[in-house]
């Protein structure tokens, strides 16, 4: 069976997968990394929602072979540790607005919230309700507007 | 008792509790109404026959406990922390930190020192473990209450005995018992131990009365939120219970189709990662490594299925069944003037973003089962039986839901999970692909609504409803409810379904005569309560009549509402949002408000809406997505009687004003052929970010009953209503068909059938921001 390398929350990891397996079984079911929830493997939802490199993406939708050795993957779980605290400031806007109901989403839409507020800096700005309206991550629980005005918020915080 | 109203001049109520013989303090208190002190034991049916104003499906969740005298549990450790095993569900509506916030209250301990646990299937407990009809704080109330107060009362006891002082000199606070006239105090946990008793025995107990409240009313985080936000909470799937590997189940074309045979058995189970592949009743099972590896075994089957049981139906022909199984309406007197119309809600799916999952572990003379389950004694029963095991050796773990929104009243998953873990012989994960969970999973059935309400010189004189409804399944248990209950309803001899349809519509409107009937048809479709069950429909239905009521009558919806309404709390609430939300402020063409109001659960809800359906709005693009119009606005004021936690009642509304926004405007699901053409969540309009009001105000209104009513349901049908108003009344014409968008072209290309389960994608790197 093919060997896998990259780094994960901090750590490099190897793992024997097959080439074509999705990067978020190779978390959840290969690594017990279980942040990232399955809500629909379609690179829909965005349950699973983490970071390559500093950038969102959708670990349900990349095959691990994809992943270089040298790929920094973090799930919600390594988040706190990006930031070299306990929390990440968004988590912390997230538990100040209480956000969460069911919980289920939510590990992925603070890594969106991370990253989205991230491209607008990069782009010299600070983020929108436009910003906020192309968020695709679904609630089921209908949090949606406490997750605004928590990153709002939680942007203010870093 | 304070704070209970209907009892003043009793002095205070005596509630009774029970300490129980262990090894550290452990206090309890019997579920249901049976903690009050015999003498005073209520009768609780009414003697007239009444409508839900009167006895509620609330009343009969409530009373039917009354039977059991099985016990709920706090133990205090000497870590000074109290345990609770809840015997309900947490799906996300907050019960376990409300159920914190009463031991709080009671026991005098901070919150953060209070562990609530779900508890596993109790099947002593009978129908008294079921999570539904928003009415765990309701029957919870009181119970959890009187436990926390026995403890507490045992807790003064021992440290009146250790400390060798009076008891009225000591003062609990914070989990310290001090005393005022040494200064000398002892922890909950120093006395943990000396306070346990070797007996069991009953106690009386009296509770603090609303004056006194310090926790209950005030606005409390949750106390899972930390778990959340950090990936730490554990639900089903994330268990690492010993060799139960990803299991998924490729299933049929069309609802409910069965499998003839399978023609590749052996090289899909040679595929890489399978483990197992058997064929079940709902299909073919894949067990493998990662549930990826599953995926692609279960896209690789080549399956021959037999027919399903609803083959050649689509939303045409639902439509027609409907109409035909319509109950008749009374002759109309040719002199009145009406308004006539007829309403159509089409499928709805209630999939959580938890697909329907569970854990099984099936041996030969026993079996274990972990899943999010709302009715768990019914699970263990049905799986026991069909297992042909003891109940008792059949375990039932109630997990953390990711969401239920009625989907966790059945245990579909975890029966499936046994029964591939028995024909596989050995433990399995077993999840929903995303696409079945929308097109095989439970759905909220089309329903049309037919009312008529004549009017002269300005009084409403009928108000008939006819409601039907492709039949909804309600044998999740609260079927054991109805048949110990039946007898002593005020409804005669209804059908279950016709129960909880007269338990639960009522018309808050002086509407003169008023009729609200269900008629069903069609048993062919896996459906459930979905959140609200028939209320967001009918009350959409008679909120628009009352709207179009006004309009004949020349009088303005909220004023017209505020004449007609008979309840002082309902008038108070659809105040609050027409004052909050500035009724009648003008607006642009194109865009309008809407106000409806909601009575169920003991409580009340208003909703004010803002719409926007000018076409730069309805225009909108976004990839992959259903815009149209957009709510821009809401004002929610809701009065549960009394909120235990305010916080997690505004979580709840807002909820539930985006499951209102979704059924009206854009979530449903087409039916075409037999089967369902929606298979994502960018095909299953549900709300998303581009949907969601950016204005969202809710307003908790204090206390008026003093106990609490039920919230976890309570905005649906208030939030469709007004947003279905302010629809009407921005474009000019009452919207008759639902949701919204249903008519209009398909928003997507529908995913295949066969395969039944789309592969899985390789962009994702692409998409990376």
């Amino acid at each position: 069976m093919p060997e896998h390398t990259f780094i994960l929350n901090g750590k490099r990891v190897t793992v024997d997968i097959e080439d074509d397996v999705r990067l978020l079984w190779v978390l959840r079911d290969v690594l017990g990394v279980t942040g990232p929830k399955y809500g629909c493997g379609l690179g829909v939802c965005q349950a699973c929602t983490s970071h390559i490199n500093g950038k969102a993406f959708n670990p349900c939708s990349v095959p691990v072979q994809d992943i270089g050795a040298d790929d920094e993957i973090t799930t919600i779980e390594g988040l706190p540790a990006t930031v070299g605290r306990d929390l990440h400031p968004m988590q912390e806007a997230w538990l100040e607005y209480d956000v969460a109901q069911c919980g289920y989403c939510q590990p992925g839409q603070i890594m969106t919230a991370v990253a989205k507020v991230r491209q607008a800096r990069e782009e010299g700005r600070e983020i929108t309700e436009a910003d906020l309206d192309e968020i695709r991550n679904v609630c089921r629980c209908g949090t949606y507007h406490r997750i605004r005005q928590a990153i709002t918020a939680g942007a203010k915080k870093y | 008792m304070d704070g209970v109203p209907g009892t003043a001049g009793m002095g205070r109520r005596r509630f009774l509790g029970y300490v129980l013989a262990a090894s550290t303090l452990t206090v309890a208190a019997e579920l249901g109404e049976a903690v009050l002190a015999p003498d005073e034991a209520a009768a609780v049916v009414p003697s007239v026959p009444g409508p839900a104003e009167i006895y509620d499906l609330n009343d009969m969740l409530t009373d039917a406990a009354l039977p059991t005298a099985n016990l709920i549990t706090i133990r205090i450790d000497s870590d000074g922390t109290a345990s609770f095993a809840l015997p309900r569900a947490e799906v996300g509506q907050g019960i376990t930190t409300s159920s914190a916030m009463l031991i709080a209250e009671e026991l005098d301990l901070p919150l953060d020192r209070i562990r609530v646990m779900l508890a596993d299937a109790r099947p002593e407990l009978l129908f008294n473990q079921l999570t539904g009809g928003s009415n765990t704080t309701i029957s919870t109330f009181t119970p959890i209450r009187v436990a926390a107060a026995v403890a507490r009362g045992r807790l003064l006891r021992a440290a009146a005995l250790e400390l060798g002082e009076a008891l009225d000199t000591l003062t609990a606070k914070a989990g310290v018992i001090t005393s005022s006239s040494s200064g000398r105090s002892l922890t909950y946990g120093e006395l943990a131990g000396k306070a346990a008793s070797v007996t069991i025995g009953q106690v009386p107990a009296e509770l603090k009365g609303a004056a006194q409240f310090e926790v209950i009313g005030t606005a409390r985080g949750r106390i899972d939120a930390r778990e959340a936000v950090t990936g730490r909470k554990t639900f089903a799937m994330d268990l690492q219970i010993p060799d139960a590997l990803p299991t998924m189940v490729c299933r049929p074309p069309t609802i409910n189709g069965t499998v003839r045979a399978v023609e590749n058995l052996a090289e899909v189970r040679a595929m890489p990662g399978v483990t197992d592949v058997v064929a079940v009743s709902t299909g073919v099972a894949v067990r493998g490594r990662t549930f990826g590896q599953c995926i692609d075994a279960v896209r690789a089957l080549k399956v021959s299925w037999g027919p399903g049981t609803a083959d050649a139906q689509s939303d045409d022909t639902i439509r027609d069944e409907l109409r035909k199984a319509e109950l008749p309406l009374p002759a109309l007197d040719l002199l009145t003037r009406s308004v006539d119309a007829r309403f159509t809600f089409h499928f709805a799916s209630n999939s959580a973003l938890e697909t329907n999952c569970a854990v099984a572990d099936v041996r030969d003379d026993s079996a274990e089962i972990w899943g999010s389950l709302k009715s768990p004694v019914v699970a263990q029963e049905q799986i026991a039986l069909k297992l042909g095991l003891p109940v008792s050796a059949v375990k039932v773990h109630v997990t953390e839901g990711g969401g239920s929104f009625g989907r966790k009243l059945f245990h579909d998953a975890a029966a499936e999970a046994a029964e591939v873990s028995k024909a596989m012989g050995k433990p399995v994960k077993l999840m929903w692909h995303r696409t079945d969970d929308f097109r095989q999973g439970r759905t909220h059935p089309m329903a049309t609504s037919r009312v008529r309400a004549t009017y002269a010189l300005g009084q409403v004189l009928t108000y008939d409803q006819r409601h039907t409804s492709v039949a909804t399944d309600f044998g999740h248990g609260v079927g054991e409810i109805i048949t110990a209950q039946a007898a002593r309803l005020p409804v005669g001899d209804l059908t279950f379904s016709e129960t909880i349809f007269a338990l639960s519509q009522q018309t808050p409107y002086d509407f003169g005569v008023v009729t609200q009937l269900l008629g069903e048809t069609d048993k062919g479709f896996n459906t459930g309560s979905m959140r609200n069950i028939y209320s967001p429909n009918v009350r959409c239905a008679q909120e628009l009549v009352v709207d179009e009521l006004a309009r004949r009558m020349g009088k303005d919806p909220y004023r017209f509402r505020r004449e007609f309404l008979k309840d002082a709390r309902a008038r108070a609430v659809l105040d609050k949002v027409a004052e909050a939300g500035n009724w009648g402020r003008s607006m642009p063409a194109g865009t309008a408000q809407g106000i409806a109001l909601h009575p169920e659960y003991h409580a009340c809800v208003a909703v004010l809406a803002e719409i926007d359906c000018r076409p730069e709005t309805t225009g909108r693009t976004v990839r992959d997505a259903c815009t149209g119009p957009r709510v821009t606005k809401v004002v929610c004021a809701v009065d549960v009687g009394l909120a235990v936690n305010p916080r997690g009642l505004e979580a709840q509304m807002m909820g539930g004003i985006m499951d209102g926004i979704a059924i009206t405007l854009s979530a449903g699901l087409h039916l075409a052929d037999g089967h369902f053409l929606e298979g994502s969540w960018d095909n299953y309009f549900y709300t998303r970010q581009w949907n969601t009001p950016p204005e969202l105000d809710i307003v908790v209104m204090p206390p008026t009953t003093g106990e609490p009513g039920g919230a976890g349901e309570l905005a649906v049908a208030g939030a469709a209503a007004a947003v279905a108003c302010a629809y009407g009344r921005a474009t000019g014409t009452m919207p008759t068909s639902f949701p919204i968008n249903h008519a209009g072209p398909l928003g997507f290309e529908p995913l295949p059938t066969t395969p039944p389960i789309p592969a899985s994608p390789t962009d994702g790197l692409d998409r990376a921001f």
